[in-house]
């Protein structure tokens, strides 16, 4: 058989059953993509031998009829996530060289149900970024070509998606502190799916901010959303906000049923200036919400255009002091002294030198909101307002909707280097994604058409908290209604 | 709120990031336009209303007080900079 490395994970799960493919030969397919694909540079640390020997204890575990969902699937690891013996940098300087000794909550799990890695992925520095090209790696690239034109592939997870998209793994890890798995999942044309904040384990995933991040899958199909993300849920007593709930089985939520739920249209959302494309998107993913017998009411998140100032205090804060293990001292990068200098001129030296120009950036706006004489004015205002953001939510919730619809992002996804100068003008890219992980709700984006360039487009659902199995069944009734089947053609 | 040259020096001492006497104009311009953008916040009525401390409504954890995985020196310091004896070897902290 060939063309392993595109089948999705819910396929090649049935067929590894089955006996009709193995799960190295699976990986090898796999691995020979990546060989490949150097031109997209999304795998940033190929792990092949690593890969090959997970991938020979599936087989033996298919064998012995012990085999969870994800036994022998090949998957993409985003560099966030440290995992042990084998390169984790978040993709800074920073952390060069740095190979934990201890593995992740979320990949121990992986690797318990018997998942595959085959490398780290790129991504924006420190998660901070919407476009990959924060990263110390260089930029990622979308498999998906304008005219010739590179693209984004989207940040923070830009090598997942590109690695996903191009059928590099079956799947791959994300994590999302505004948007960073919704965006390049819309970007690319896949599904990526943040689920409540506390329902995945933070442990071992490199902090950015700490009260926003959540890891979550970036798949082929919903389905393999569902299947990957029980795999990552649970429990976990190493992280303080971890929710002690019990994993549904979320895909035997996906019934194909949503008739007579109510889907919220939120008025806030209509931006002015908002492209054709996503405006007519949003209205066909309203009509296919309708086609599967939901109801549609309009609804009001007034504080909604507060959302993306919030986060850019709070956000920048957390990192500030996330960010002050790094000294030089304990793990990474330490800047060479000069005759005279002492720890303090370490500290500065290092960090200068270990730290790219946004992670500075964040990390300086961060501890100027905090400051003396400031924290009132901008962290405390900015939690407050973050208080109402997520009373709009709860408040629209209570009024008895079952999940919000709303466009993924403000545009397709656009060429490298064109909003690289402007901070402000990238940050704008989480507008639609960013409310979600204030208010702390799962949020799926799904793909569901092309621009009139051919370019992918997502919409996003939004849903209660705890309810990330029946927002997926949501999201698949878009799915399959939007058939979206385009594939990249492949230049790499 | 205008951000200038001598804050900027400040607000990097104080993250302990290098910044070159030059790079701090651009770096003042920088903040300038993030804290513009922020700004809007003031216009929230924001009167009566608890800052957030938790997104989900839950008591942090607490555990006992006693050593869960100890002895594993070697491991904690395998990714120093600079180990010397089983210990991070730092310069100079107190003259």
């Amino acid at each position: 058989m060939t063309d392993l490395n595109k089948l999705t994970i819910s396929d090649a799960r049935d067929k590894l059953r089955a006996g009709e493919i193995t799960s190295v030969e699976l990986t090898e397919a796999c691995l020979k993509a990546t060989e490949d694909a150097a031109a997209l540079n999304a795998i940033v640390h190929p792990t092949p031998d690593l890969a090959l020997e997970q991938a020979k204890a599936a087989d033996t575990r298919i064998g012995q009829d012990d085999a969870p969902d994800l036994c022998g699937i090949p998957l993409g690891i985003k560099d966030l996530f440290c995992t042990k013996g084998v390169a984790s940098q978040a993709a800074s300087g920073i952390l060069e060289g740095f190979k934990p000794e201890y593995e992740s909550t979320v990949t121990s799990k992986l690797f318990d149900a018997g998942a595959v890695m085959t490398g780290k992925l790129n991504m924006d520095e420190f998660a901070m970024g919407s476009s990959n090209e924060t990263s110390v790696y260089g930029n990622a690239v979308n498999p998906w070509k304008l005219d010739g034109t590179e693209l984004t592939p989207g940040g923070s997870s830009g090598g997942s998606a590109s690695a996903v998209a191009a059928d590099l793994c079956l799947a791959a890890t994300g994590t999302d502190t505004g948007g960073s798995i919704r965006q390049p999942a819309a970007f690319t044309g896949i599904t990526g799916i943040k689920p409540t904040y506390g329902r995945v384990s933070r442990w071992g995933i490199i902090a950015f901010a700490s009260s926003l991040d959540q890891a979550g899958p970036m798949t082929k199909s919903v389905r393999d959303a569902a299947i990957m993300l029980e795999a990552m849920c649970g429990h976990d007593p190493k992280d303080s906000t971890s929710a002690n709930l019990a994993v549904p089985n979320f895909e035997a939520m996906l019934t194909g049923d949503i008739k007579g739920k109510t889907i919220g249209i939120p008025k806030e959302y209509r931006m002015d200036g908002m492209p054709d494309a996503i405006e007519a998107l949003w209205a066909e993913g309203r009509a296919m919400m309708e086609d599967a017998g939901a109801k549609l009411v309009d609804i009001s998140l007034p504080h909604t255009k507060y959302a993306l100032p919030t986060y850019y205090v709070v956000a920048p804060a957390e990192a500030s002091s996330n960010l002050a293990r790094y000294d030089g001292v304990r793990y990474g990068h330490r800047a060479k002294m000069a005759e005279g200098d002492g720890i303090t001129e370490m500290y500065e030296k290092t960090r200068a030198e270990g730290f790219g120009s946004e992670v500075k950036r964040r990390v300086m706006i961060g501890t100027y909101v905090l400051s003396a004489g400031f924290y009132d004015a901008y962290y405390n205002r900015a939690r407050r307002v973050r208080a109402l953001i997520k009373k709009d939510f709860e408040d629209a919730f209570a009024s008895g909707i079952d999940a919000i619809l709303t466009p993924a992002t403000p545009s397709a996804a656009f060429p490298l280097g064109k909003k690289f100068n402007d901070p402000v003008q990238m940050y704008l890219n989480d507008v639609f994604t960013v409310t979600v992980n204030l208010a702390g709700l799962p949020g799926v984006a799904v793909p569901a058409g092309l621009d009139s360039d051919g370019l992918p487009l997502g919409l996003q659902l939004i849903g209660k908290p705890w309810q990330e199995g029946e927002l997926l069944n949501f999201a698949q009734a878009i799915e399959s209604r939007a058939g979206f089947v385009a594939k990249p053609e492949k230049w790499w | 709120m205008s951000i200038d040259n001598d804050t900027a020096r400040r607000v990097a001492k104080l993250a302990r990031i290098k910044v070159e006497e030059a790079d701090l104009p651009a770096l003042a311009g920088e903040f300038n336009a993030i804290l513009g953008f922020v700004e809007q916040l003031n216009e929230v009525d924001v009167e009566g209303v608890e800052p957030m401390t938790s997104v989900t409504p839950m008591r942090l954890k607490r555990r006992e007080d006693v050593v869960t995985e100890g002895a594993q020196a070697g491991k904690v310091l395998a990714n120093a900079p600079d180990a010397r004896e089983g210990f991070f070897a730092v310069p100079k902290v107190v003259e």
